[in-house]
């Protein structure tokens, strides 16, 4: 079966090397998917403190379009996975959203009957590629390269079916099939504080900062994560979280890209050019073959 | 010495806004909050909040609708949903939440060129323009409704972002874009006919 994939804004922009890695390891992996057609904006956090039913509303105008397809989804933003199910859920828990989104819908032709599963990439690789799979296919293992294993809230909290919300280790176990050294990280599950590194700064980067010594002291080389504006977060401010007793560097990328790397890709699937902080030098120090 | 009283009266209260909360998602079960603070404790931006969430959560209850709407509280809410998953009586926190932040844009509660909430309204706006978000276009406007001189700092990092192909600068639209406005016309369609 072909899965829809939803990509969300963030994956077009700033987080091109997640979608760039992931579409790569998904064909390396027999994972057929297509670009959801035509998809709109899931509203993220934004829509829903302006007007929660017109969000609904948003987001599943993109479950419908699956629906008509018949296709289940993969959405790679913890952002987007999360708004998606949780649409699902609120037009399942309240009759009065369900009326008012599928009347809305209505007017454009669709409908949404709530059969779209909305499936992560994470769980994709780990129930329907499986471990041993993957394993096998490693040509260049991520041989003792120390990875801080980071989650952030919205994948695993609170509609995530395939994780613990309080230690998730999916990501873990996957990296660690790629030969990665995966820390037992303290902070896998705390904010990064989303975008109030933009609108409060003194709020947000006092959160990134945390989340980073943390990576650095618990002896973590790289940071892997799921989701685009923690990505972002991490990486970009790291000038400005450190100082000059602290000064912090630690390279930030996406797990698929890791996985692209240890499956042995092309460098236009493992996008190492779009990183900021730069890493190959650690790779090479590490032995790890990169194209 | 000018002393004040810090402790509020119930003849202070808004019954409408408890009344409202209690029905609003969120606040359902708001009257079974225990006030046992573990939304505070677990909450990683309680430690900037001018009032915690367990308080708002019983200010929210009682009708303290000024003390509640016009809290910097609710904006730091990132919602993380750390506080939902441990909460012992299973209140949607962070429901609550975006409950608050709708009517605080609705009656105008926050202070002006406060960045949170002018930038959902910006998101708004351009959603339903384009049906999608061009992340750079995005922090353009929310800065020069708010603080414009912070874009000089970010020289730096965008030199970056472009440098590394992660900067767009076309805006990305969805193909149906009148299905979209359509869409959202209906829903407020459809809330007027459900209300009369």
């Amino acid at each position: 079966m072909k899965y829809a994939y939803y990509p969300g804004c963030s994956l077009k922009g700033t987080g091109r090397a997640y979608e760039e890695s992931l579409l790569a390891i998904f064909q390396a992996l027999n994972v057929p998917c297509e670009e959801l057609h035509d998809w709109n904006c899931c509203g993220a956090t934004s829509y829903m403190s302006v007007d929660q039913l017109s969000s609904y509303a948003l987001a599943a105008r993109n479950l419908a379009l699956a629906e008509r397809e018949n296709m289940e989804i993969i959405a790679p933003c913890a952002a987007c996975y999360l708004v998606l199910n949780k649409t699902q859920h609120y037009m399942h828990d309240y009759a009065q959203i369900n009326s008012i989104v599928t009347q809305a819908l209505g007017t454009i032709g669709l409908t949404c009957e709530g059969k779209t599963q909305v499936r992560h990439p994470l769980e994709i690789l780990l129930n329907e590629v499986g471990l041993q799979t993957l394993a096998a296919k490693v040509k260049s293992p991520l041989q003792g390269l120390k990875v801080a294993p980071y989650y952030g809230c919205q994948l695993v909290r609170p509609y995530c079916t395939f994780d613990d919300q309080r230690n998730p280790t999916s990501m873990d176990r996957l990296l660690s099939a790629c030969g990665a050294k995966v820390i037992n990280y303290s902070s896998k599950v705390q904010c990064c504080g989303a975008s109030q590194k933009g609108t409060v700064p003194e709020v947000g980067l006092d959160r990134i900062r945390r989340l980073l010594l943390a990576a650095k002291g618990e002896g973590a080389e790289v940071i892997a994560t799921v989701c685009p504006l923690c990505q972002f977060n991490l990486e970009c401010f790291q000038e400005e979280a450190g100082n000059s007793h602290e000064p912090i560097s630690i390279p930030v990328l996406y797990f698929s890209q890791l996985i692209a790397l240890a499956l042995g890709l092309d460098a236009k699937s493992t996008a190492l050019q779009r990183c900021i902080v730069p890493v190959q030098t650690l790779l090479g120090s590490k032995g790890i073959v990169h194209a | 010495m000018n002393l004040q009283r810090t402790v509020k009266f119930e003849a202070e209260t808004d019954r409408e806004f408890a009344q409202w909360i209690a029905h609003e998602i969120g606040g359902e079960k708001l009257r079974e909050c225990l006030q046992c603070g573990l939304c505070s404790g677990t909450c990683p931006l309680s430690l900037y909040m001018d009032k915690t969430p367990r308080r708002l959560m019983y200010l929210a209850r009682e009708g303290f609708k000024g003390d509640v709407l016009s809290s910097l509280s609710i904006w730091l809410c990132t919602s993380c949903y750390g506080c939902v998953i441990d909460c012992p009586k299973q209140i949607n926190i962070t429901g609550m939440m975006y409950s608050l932040k709708q009517r605080a844009i609705e009656e105008k509660f926050y202070p002006p060129r406060f960045p949170i909430p002018v930038m959902a309204r910006q998101f708004s706006r351009m959603v339903r323009s384009s049906g999608r978000i061009t992340e750079s276009w995005l922090v353009v406007q929310v800065f020069a409704r708010t603080a414009i001189w912070r874009l000089l700092g970010m020289g730096k990092l965008g030199l970056r972002l472009l440098r590394t192909g992660r900067m767009r600068l076309v805006r990305d639209k969805v193909e149906h874009r009148h299905d979209i406005s359509q869409l959202m016309d209906a829903v407020q369609v459809a809330k007027k006919e459900l209300v009369a």
